[in-house]
């Protein structure tokens, strides 16, 4: 019986595993070093690593991307710390232009082996700047790539992948999951969990429900429901959104024909809208329904408990979605 | 913090002759990039350092290949001397597949890791965190190579630029900071951006020397960047270097610079460093008529064997607009 860890404990088991695979590996950001990080993922790299490997840097978000940028130019490969996702866009365009492109202009001839982790998302009382769900900005920006781990094995394997990957990565670590999930992860050094496989959490013939992050919970949590109403519906778990699984989600649909997706992230040119888009264009002829989505709606993360549990997608909204859908 | 030393250093006449046929160099390189933008033959924009090429000899002589730099849009000559051919650099402004980019982007927008030099984005500032970044793992190997990170007076204003000082402060990074202050970011005169007259005080707020020197005197400049180099070498942390000077072309070729007078630049232009190196190359002896013809043939041959390349290099294929977007 494999041990069980935190999503929390499953991110920093990843990070200190790497440090000890590889002296190029070394963190930075805001908080991380004896403090241990705003959330703690951090704890006890400090103490193993020092200064120069776990390097508390000042209140410079975009520095501290560039840096790594930097560093990644002399073989290193940093993994920066957004303390909140929602920081994330005063590092914006050390990301989206000098990292995003930077292979590109060089003509391919060099590599840029960062990874960007960014706590994000909701249901966790953050208000504005501490609950948002910034992943849409990056999945528009070509050369990036984009992972959501639900799972502490996810959190571990992905990371892991991210780390060893040649390509800036983002990574999207979701807040509400960090000490709620808990599970197996990987073991031994070399188990990593591929960037741009999606994972069937649970399988169906009559709708796919296809989500990430935090909205995995409710999500299944509804399809359980539809099970007692006998609706079977295959659950897809992204895990990464940039380059999306495209073929799990064709595959599905060859047996569902019904799609829905879930974001918790605001609904105008999501994740979910690109998916829709791309199996209106290859995938029409599978359909028996229109794709539906339930999703954050366009607005800002409020502080009020009520408000927030207004906007935020739940098994009663994604329930009713699926009903919807299956009844079409 | 020692200041820096106001270091003796002695040139041998080679080295003399060498530095003078970059400056020469530089200079006809962006002659001729001007010429092929009104020419037609080379589209986009074009950032020449007209005027400026004191600054880069004078950092970039006699750096190590290890040394890493960060050079501005208009540092094109610090491509060449830190290794990149002629050829390449007038492939890449020809927007041909022979160029760094292979025809992404005109601009010096692309660096070359095997010869430490990193290619900025049009953000400027943004080279800035890059260099505390590559100076920061010169720190983690305890090595003594230094980066030299450049940025316009402009730049100085940019949140990058502070983020990246500050931090290169605090670790006391092995980085020699040139301010290439040319008086004018675009169309705006320094004094409509900053409150204060010389952009190296801003080194003092990061807990490091800034000092402001002629930048037009390319001997000036080395020495300064010598005792700058000997500190970061030393693990004594970075230093800021302001070079005055001035760009006598517009922003890119299309500017036709209306925004400043004709006084103005005549004053700028009295103060060429070239001519005033070429004197004092004269009264030591160590440059004669007869040498003289030589280094301006050689720079001439230089730069026409890289049009007559660049010409005739292969366009890139229309595949590759979006190719090497993944390693």
């Amino acid at each position: 019986m494999s041990k069980e860890l935190s999503y929390l404990e499953a991110i920093r088991e990843a990070l200190a595993e790497e440090m000890r695979r590889d002296p190029k590996v070394f963190v930075l950001g805001e908080d991380v070093g004896a403090y241990g990080g705003a959330f703690g993922v951090t704890q006890g790299l400090h103490e193993e690593f020092g200064d120069l490997r776990v390097v508390d840097t000042p209140i410079s978000e975009s520095a501290i991307i560039g840096i790594s940028v930097g560093a990644s130019q002399r073989g290193y490969r940093p993994v920066a710390e957004m303390q909140f996702a929602d920081f994330i866009s005063c590092g914006f365009d050390q990301i989206v232009n000098q990292a995003a492109t930077l292979r590109f202009r060089y003509g391919g001839r060099a590599t840029v082996p960062i990874v960007v982790r960014a706590p994000s998302g909701g249901n966790v009382g953050g208000g504005l700047y501490h609950s948002q769900n910034a992943e849409a900005w990056f999945i528009h920006r070509p050369g990036l790539k984009v992972v959501a781990p639900s799972t502490p094995y996810d959190a571990k394997g992905l990371l892991k992948a991210a780390i060893r990957d040649d390509n800036p990565v983002v990574y999207f670590e979701h807040k509400y999951l960090y000490r709620r999930a808990k599970g197996p992860v990987p073991e031994g050094d070399d188990e990593i969990v591929p960037i741009g496989a999606a994972a069937t959490r649970r399988e169906g013939n009559d709708a796919t429900l296809v989500a990430y992050g935090a909205m995995m919970l409710p999500s299944l949590e509804a399809a359980d429901r539809l099970a007692k109403e006998g609706v079977e519906v295959e659950v897809i778990d992204l895990r990464t959104l940039l380059p999306f699984d495209k073929q799990a989600i064709f595959q599905s649909l060859d047996k569902t024909s019904r799609l829905l997706i879930v974001q918790e992230d605001v609904k105008t040119l999501g994740i979910a809208s690109e998916i829709s888009a791309v199996i209106m264009e290859e995938k029409f002829d599978a359909l028996d329904a229109p794709v539906m989505r339930v999703t954050y709606p366009d607005t800002h993360p409020p502080f009020s408990h009520i408000l927030e549990a207004a906007n935020l997608p739940n098994a009663d909204t994604i329930a009713a979605a699926l009903r919807r859908l299956v009844e079409y | 913090m020692p200041p820096i030393k106001r270091t003796k250093f002695k040139l041998s006449s080679e080295q003399l002759l060498e530095m003078f046929y970059w400056l020469k160099l530089i200079r006809a390189f962006d002659l001729r990039l001007s010429t092929l933008v009104k020419q037609g033959k080379v589209r986009s924009g074009v950032y020449t350092g007209i005027g400026q090429e004191a600054i880069i000899v004078g950092t970039c002589f006699g750096l190590r290949r290890e040394d890493f730099i960060c050079p501005l849009h208009r540092d094109l000559g610090a491509f060449l001397m830190k290794g990149v051919d002629a050829r390449t650099m007038m492939s890449q402004m020809f927007a041909k597949a022979t160029g760094l980019s292979k025809g992404r982007d005109s601009a010096l927008h692309s660096g070359v890791n095997e010869l430490g030099i990193f290619g900025n984005t049009s953000m400027l500032g943004a080279n800035l965190p890059v260099a505390a970044g590559i100076g920061f793992t010169f720190k983690m190997e305890k090595s003594d190579n230094v980066v030299i990170a450049y940025f316009g007076e402009g730049a100085s204003n940019v949140g990058d630029f502070h983020e990246a000082l500050n931090f290169a402060g605090v670790q006391q990074l092995p980085i020699v900071f040139i301010c290439e202050n040319n008086q004018y970011a675009y169309s705006v005169p320094l004094e409509k951006t900053m409150a204060i007259d010389d952009v190296a005080i801003r080194a003092e707020g990061y807990g490091f020397e800034g000092v402001a020197i002629n930048g037009n005197d390319v001997l000036a400049v080395y020495q300064a960047m010598q005792g700058a180099l000997a500190r970061a070498r030393g693990g004594d942390g970075p230093t800021l270097i302001e070079c005055k000077t001035y760009r006598w072309h517009g922003h890119s070729e299309h500017d036709k610079a209306f925004y400043r007078t004709d006084e103005e630049l005549a004053m700028w232009k009295s103060r060429d460093p070239i001519p005033t190196f070429t004197t004092y190359l004269r009264a030591r002896h160590v440059l004669d008529d007869a040498k003289l013809k030589e280094i301006e043939d050689q720079a001439a041959h230089t730069i026409d064997d890289a049009v007559e390349f660049a010409s005739n290099a292969p366009d890139p294929a229309a595949a590759d607009a979006v190719t090497d977007l993944y390693a």
